[in-house]
């Protein structure tokens, strides 16, 4: 095995507007509130992801998002390596929190952005990231209207960490979550999974395959959209498998839902330089991260029409039925293996660890 | 995926199943040497597709889980030391010491790092002539020629900063353990493929004509799995013994040549204590004195610290093929992978883990 360079190249934007001769790095003044902070702010945060609402420079952002009930969710960002392939620390925070908003059923529409950066960051990558924030949420159809900047000491950080704090608008009517599964329920998920985890890990640990692995990180908003148009009330609940990956979310909903679930391991999407990975490493690509994927709970008989419109989306390439609700037992969840036998999938216990032999 | 899927064929489990029900007119114990297959039997739910005159126990073939309570002391004495860079295969890091875990060192500041290979911990010694980096050596035959080669790398090129804290174990003489016990219950054995294809099957002749029993060398995939099972029923069937070879795209009867010679250059057989077994006398690998500088244990003059293992936890009779993990009191209440009372628990080859994870709590 060989150690990999650093990250890859990202396309290129328009250079950093702070001149790098005059901030190569983020210094302790960048967070103190006067006039580095300032410039920070303006010429670089605002230049790369700033809109009306932002520019006010307010103390907190003034909200008319209409009628109707509202899903609000925060999530932290502190990946290690800070860009990897096929996404950054900012496309997938903007992702992240985007996605929770939309498995709740809502239109995701604003966004906070708070950064935590360390001393020595360097400016070019800060601006690389605020770049692929704005990349991610104008894709996402999300403004960022409020945000924060600090920055620690050198050693108290990672280089930086993002939280993101996002709000939705759900439409009458709509109605998701656990309490909605019913036994008899098909189990979807929106394409292949385990992408993200071994795509950080490969990068993390200098691992490097003959088809370099990328991140399934993007937002989920339009294809979760329209599997709610379609469907209306006999989509039940949708949830992203993220850390812990399918067995922890499906152990999760089933705890929750007071149902079992049966999955076919035939059935699971992989590709196959993420199976190849993971039978080399020993892990259960069932435990492993998405960040583009979606798992959806559908009444029985729409089933067909729900992998129709997955496989339909630009998104849902390699969509598939990979099993069914059932009465129970309460919170168990079970896969057929490939020979035919059983086995009950827990939820992750720890870290998967690499095996020894 | 080539080479994988053709081993984990519905059809083809279903006719091995139906040779194995066919064979089977009486019940017969096997044993299946290695965690990796213990794994495999429990993840594919193997063992109860099995018809009921079959039962399979456990073996002690987790390098994780044999390693001795005073060799993860020991780990753990290196990585608290300010000046040594400790390198280990991520099973070793949550396996519990007397006191702590090295994870738990890690979290006290101790620079504990996941390796992959230990030639990757080779390259860290150079990157850090200031330090001292230490490799954890814990494996059976299958990790000796990696280790082997780190340990030679670092004699030919000179780096003096490296060393190697050796817990090597060997299948042999733990089979032999097995078969002399007079509480012995096993039949047959599946033996582990991946060990046969460094060090080929010859050793086992003997053994197996000691003891008049049938020794298979198996692969990990179900349908290896399965064809070891049945050729294991059919010599026991037909009163035969002796060595067959399952996994013979892995396996030939002398071996990895290559591997073995850098095993004899590096290594010299010695007596180890396995965890939960005790000592047993030429049962493992101890760096030779042409090696010593990279030798941990003497290096570092580790020898002073020893410990006993805990008496709740039943390790050794898993380990042993004499209890089934979920009937040892601990298991799933007082030990769990969060917090497991012995290495079985732990390793990603441990059959507590396994029984565990797979949800096997009865």
């Amino acid at each position: 095995m060989t150690i990999s360079s650093a990250g890859p190249a990202l396309s290129q934007g328009p250079a950093c507007p702070i001149p790098i001769d005059r901030y190569p790095t983020i210094t302790l003044a960048h967070g103190g509130g006067g006039r580095l902070s300032d410039i920070l702010v303006r010429e670089l945060l605002l230049e790369a992801y700033g809109n009306d609402e932002l520019e006010r420079l307010g103390d907190g952002a003034l909200l008319d998002l209409g009628p109707g009930r509202l899903a609000f969710s925060t999530d932290s960002f502190v990946v290690y390596p800070h860009f990897f392939p096929g996404g950054d620390i900012g496309s997938l925070a903007v992702h992240g929190t985007v996605n929770d908003v939309a498995m709740c059923g809502a239109t995701p529409k604003v966004l906070s952005i708070g950064l935590i950066l360390e001393e020595g960051f360097p400016m070019e990558d800060l601006w690389r990231v605020a770049q692929s924030i704005r990349a991610a949420a104008d894709e996402a159809g999300v403004r960022i209207v409020t945000g924060d900047t600090k920055v620690v000491d050198r050693g108290k950080g990672d280089g930086i960490f993002i939280n993101t704090t996002g709000i939705g608008v759900l439409d009458e009517g709509v109605d998701l979550g656990a309490h909605r599964i019913e036994a008899g329920d098909a189990i979807l998920v929106s394409g292949p999974i385990a992408n993200h985890g071994i795509a950080i890990l490969s990068l993390r640990e200098g691992l490097e395959f003959e088809t370099p692995i990328e991140t399934d990180s993007a937002s989920l908003h339009d294809i979760a959209t329209r599997l709610r148009d379609v469907l209306g009330g006999d989509l039940h609940a949708m949830r992203d498998p993220t850390r812990g990956g399918v067995a922890s979310a499906l152990n999760e909903l089933a705890r929750t839902s007071g149902r079992g679930m049966h999955i076919e391991e035939s059935r699971l999407p992989l590709d196959p330089p993420v199976r190849g990975a993971c039978e080399i490493l020993g892990l259960d690509p069932l435990y492993v991260a998405n960040e583009g994927k979606l798992i959806a709970f559908v009444a029985e008989d729409r089933a067909d029409e729900a992998l129709e419109v997955l496989a339909g989306h630009l998104l849902g390439r390699g969509a598939a039925l990979i099993g069914r609700v059932t009465e129970g037992p309460a919170g168990r969840v079970t896969q057929k293996s490939t020979i035919g036998g059983s086995r009950v999938v827990e939820m992750l216990s720890g870290e998967q660890l690499p095996r020894i032999c | 995926m080539k080479y994988v899927d053709e081993y984990r064929d519905e059809a083809a489990a279903t006719r091995l199943l139906e040779g194995i029900r066919a064979r089977a007119t009486q019940p017969w114990t096997l044993m299946e040497i290695c965690g990796g297959q213990t794994h495999t039997l429990v993840k594919f739910g193997i063992d109860r597709m099995l018809p009921e005159e079959i039962e399979l126990v456990h073996g002690p073939g987790c390098p994780v889980c044999v390693t001795p309570l005073e060799m993860i002391d020991r780990a753990i004495a290196l990585a608290r030391r300010s000046d040594v860079i400790f390198t280990s295969f991520g099973d070793m890091l949550r396996v519990p010491g007397s006191e702590i875990d090295l994870l738990g060192v890690k979290a006290q500041g101790g620079d504990v790092r996941i390796v992959y290979s230990p030639l990757d911990a080779v390259t860290l010694a150079k990157k850090h002539p200031e330090k001292e980096v230490v490799f954890f050596a814990v494996g059976f035959e299958t990790t000796a020629p990696a280790n082997a080669m780190a340990v030679w790398t670092a004699k030919r090129e000179g780096i003096e900063n490296f060393s190697m804290l050796v817990s090597h174990v060997l299948v042999p003489p733990a089979m032999e353990a097995i078969l002399a016990d007079p509480q012995n219950r096993v039949q047959g054995f599946l033996a582990a493929g991946h060990v046969c294809a460094v060090m080929g099957y010859e050793e086992y002749e003997p053994l197996a004509e000691k003891h008049r029993t049938p020794m298979v060398v198996t692969g990990f995939e179900p349908l290896d799995l399965l064809q070891g099972i049945l050729m294991t029923v059919e010599m026991l069937e037909e009163g035969r013994y002796g060595v067959e070879n399952q996994y013979a795209r892995a396996v030939t009867r002398d071996g990895n040549a290559p591997a073995r010679n850098l095993v004899a250059e590096v290594f010299e057989v010695s007596d180890r204590k396995w965890r939960g077994i005790g000592a047993i006398p030429c049962s493992g690998f101890g760096l030779r004195d042409d090696y010593a500088p990279w030798d941990a244990m003497r290096k570092f003059h580790m020898e002073g610290i020893s410990a006993d293992e805990p008496e709740e936890c039943h390790a050794g009779e898993v380990l042993r093929g004499l209890m089934k993990p979920p009937d040892c009191p601990a298991f799933g209440t007082l030990c769990t992978p969060e917090n497991p009372l012995g290495a079985p628990m732990v390793s990603s080859e441990g059959a507590c883990a396994a029984y565990f994870q797979y949800g096997r709590t009865g």
